[in-house]
């Protein structure tokens, strides 16, 4: 790399003809370095002063204020966090958006390399049930699926006829509020499609020899599982758990759009963002919501903060990769 | 890959052959178990195409995949348009959208790449760990204070707060995924390039840019489907109903006619919303096999 960078030369054609940069030379190219690479940046840099770094700053500031959009806002303390703590409607998004993440995220994984696993011992027809698995997670997110799930949830429509065959009848889950919550579960799992094709891709990774070794020593399915896919699949394992939680903390369009955009019955879908949508774009309470939104970044930071520290006991790097 | 090919052949020819046979039973599980799940996952994708031709009445209780008198009364009622407005001018503004992002992907993302995987400038680390945490915070953190901003500037109710992201590099994703792609290109290329006195922006636009086009395809893909499906960004920033996108204008549709009366229709029209993200899929399918049979050949 560093005799490479010598070669390269953009200084003019006399001074080029050295070679051997002189340090004036070499100053200049990094000046012109820096600014070339200053000018490729500049709509990134824009976007993240302007769209994110400023938003961040006057969402805390708002955080602290009375603020309806109007009226410029009006600075309040922490009285935003402590009504948030004493309003039983944010303990129940709480609620709801951790159940939906506590159970969907595992099981959504568990599906996505179980059947991973299937597709790995490569068999005939193995690329077409990869595409056609991975389409739900192509069109999962849009209204239209959200229509459909709700019809397929309802009284009397498929899922309730075939559940009341084992003799258990709810009578459509989107209109139950112990039931819908799991209508998105199951919408989630169904999407189990994109992190499935990352674990394929981590289980080609996994050398051979390694199964064979442990099959002559006498170990069996589970043990080289346990042993080898598992250790050797760790990093995207960990990829896929960090990314599909945070992913599934931010819900808001499939509980919008199943529950007939009222995050209900009972507010048993009201995700925390749907509550967050609620109070900033229905009821103008810019502050409150953006004490909620801060909430929601220390939950995620948090979580993913624990995640990186858990991974030195579990994820499994290679000493030789790069 | 030969080595587990020689040792149950071997078997085979030693004995009758109790290896060829685990390994048929073997195959039938595994094709019994692979058509199981697949069946369970294009369910919802086969049931909307059936349902889309079934009377209102149907759509909910009958369990006929596929209706026994299919009618076309559904997709002829969307002619109509919904609340007088055509159902074309919600795909036209989708399609503006769409295409809107991926121009403004293509361009920013690729540029903020190219600086972070070849040019070597100061503070690039900083900026490239920067971009990383973009990627992990939630976009809620920045919806109210955005909103807020859209509309001290008169710009809720345009295309503006949904596209000007796109064309700011802010999804960083893409910009990773290029990033990869570009620091696997071999550096002679550039140098080579250098010496001829090509400057960045050639190098740039002639040679990395040609060399980048399989992550640009991908980009492109994902963010037409991203911006077509796109749910809260346009419930937020549109409130006139000559502007929604489709995924509006479903909403609108179902909020207008009564569920109940009209479910046929909004079955079809949802179907109709899903075409072009199911057209993309197909055509990007081939990209999946070809990338596993190339994978295929590597390992």
């Amino acid at each position: 790399m560093g005799t490479a960078v010598t070669l390269v030369d953009d200084a003019p054609p006399d001074t080029r003809q050295t070679r051997s940069a002189t340090p004036a030379a070499k100053k200049r190219r990094g000046r012109r370095e820096n600014l070339a690479g200053y000018l490729f940046m500049s709509p990134w840099i824009a976007g993240f002063l302007l769209l994110t770094a400023g938003p961040m700053v006057a969402s805390l500031y708002f955080a602290f204020t009375d603020y309806n959009l109007f009226d410029s806002p009006k600075w309040i303390g922490f009285d935003n966090f402590t009504r948030m703590f004493d309003d039983p409607r944010w303990q129940k998004s709480v609620e709801v958006t951790a159940k939906y993440v506590v159970i969907g995220t595992p099981l959504k994984l568990l599906l996505a390399l179980g059947v991973a696993m299937l597709l790995a011992q490569s068999r005939r027809g193995q690329a077409l049930y990869r595409a056609a698995f991975y389409a739900p997670s192509l069109i999962g997110a849009s209204v239209s699926i959200g229509f459909v799930w709700r019809t397929l949830f309802s009284d009397g429509a498929v899922v309730d006829r075939t559940q009341s065959l084992f003799g258990s009848h709810v009578g459509g889950w989107v209109g139950d509020p112990d039931w819908i919550l799991y209508s998105l579960v199951a919408l989630t799992v169904w999407q189990f499609g994109a992190p499935m094709v990352i674990f394929l891709a981590g289980l080609k990774q996994v050398p051979r020899e390694l199964y064979e070794a442990a099959a002559m020593d006498g170990a069996g399915p589970f043990r080289r599982f346990w042993n080898i896919t598992l250790p050797m699949i760790s990093p995207v394992l960990f990829f896929n758990v960090l990314l599909e939680t945070i992913h599934s903390f931010q819900i808001f369009g499939s509980a919008y759009v199943v529950s007939n955009s009222q995050c209900g019955p009972a507010d048993a879908t009201l995700v925390y963002t749907c509550y967050l949508y609620q109070q900033g774009f229905k009821n103008a309470q810019m502050g409150f919501a953006s004490a909620m939104a801060w909430m929601l970044l220390l939950a995620v930071a948090l979580v993913t903060a624990v995640l990186f520290w858990s991974q030195k006991k579990w994820v499994h790097y290679e000493e030789d990769a790069q | 890959m030969s080595h587990s090919m020689r040792r149950p052949m071997s078997v085979t020819t030693a004995k009758k052959s109790p290896g060829l046979g685990r390994r048929r039973t073997g195959s039938l599980v595994w094709h019994v178990g692979a058509l199981a799940v697949l069946a369970v996952v294009l369910y919802p994708v086969v049931w909307v195409i059936g349902a889309s031709f079934k009377p209102s009445k149907d759509v909910i209780n009958s369990l006929q995949l596929f209706p026994g008198h299919p009618i076309l009364a559904n997709f002829k009622g969307l002619a109509k348009g919904i609340a007088d407005i055509s159902i074309w001018t919600f795909f036209q503004n989708s399609l503006f959208y769409a295409l809107g992002s991926v121009a403004g992907i293509l361009i920013s993302c690729s540029l903020t790449a190219y600086a972070f995987a070849r040019i070597r400038f100061a503070g690039r680390n900083l900026l490239f760990s920067l971009m990383i945490g973009t990627l992990l915070l939630p976009y809620h953190v920045l919806l109210i204070p955005q909103y807020v901003m859209f509309q001290k500037l008169q710009l809720v109710n345009t295309y503006v707060p949904l596209l000007i992201g796109k064309y700011l590099a802010t999804e960083a994703f893409f910009v990773f995924l290029m990033v990869q792609f570009m620091r696997n290109l071999p550096k002679e290329l550039d140098e080579a390039a250098r010496l001829d006195g090509c400057g960045h922006l050639r190098i740039y636009w002639s040679i990395v840019l040609p060399l980048c086009r399989p992550a640009l395809i991908t980009s492109a893909i994902f963010t037409f489907i991203n911006a077509w499906n796109d749910f809260m960004g346009p419930l937020i920033y549109l409130n006139e109903p000559g502007k929604y996108t489709v995924s509006l204008g479903l909403m609108m549709f179902r909020d207008s006619d009564g569920v109940a009366a009209n479910y046929g229709g909004m079955i079809a029209m949802s179907l109709v919303a899903l075409l072009p993200v199911l057209l993309f899929f197909l055509a990007f399918q081939r990209y999946l096999i070809d990338g596993m049979a190339t994978s295929g050949l590597k390992g």
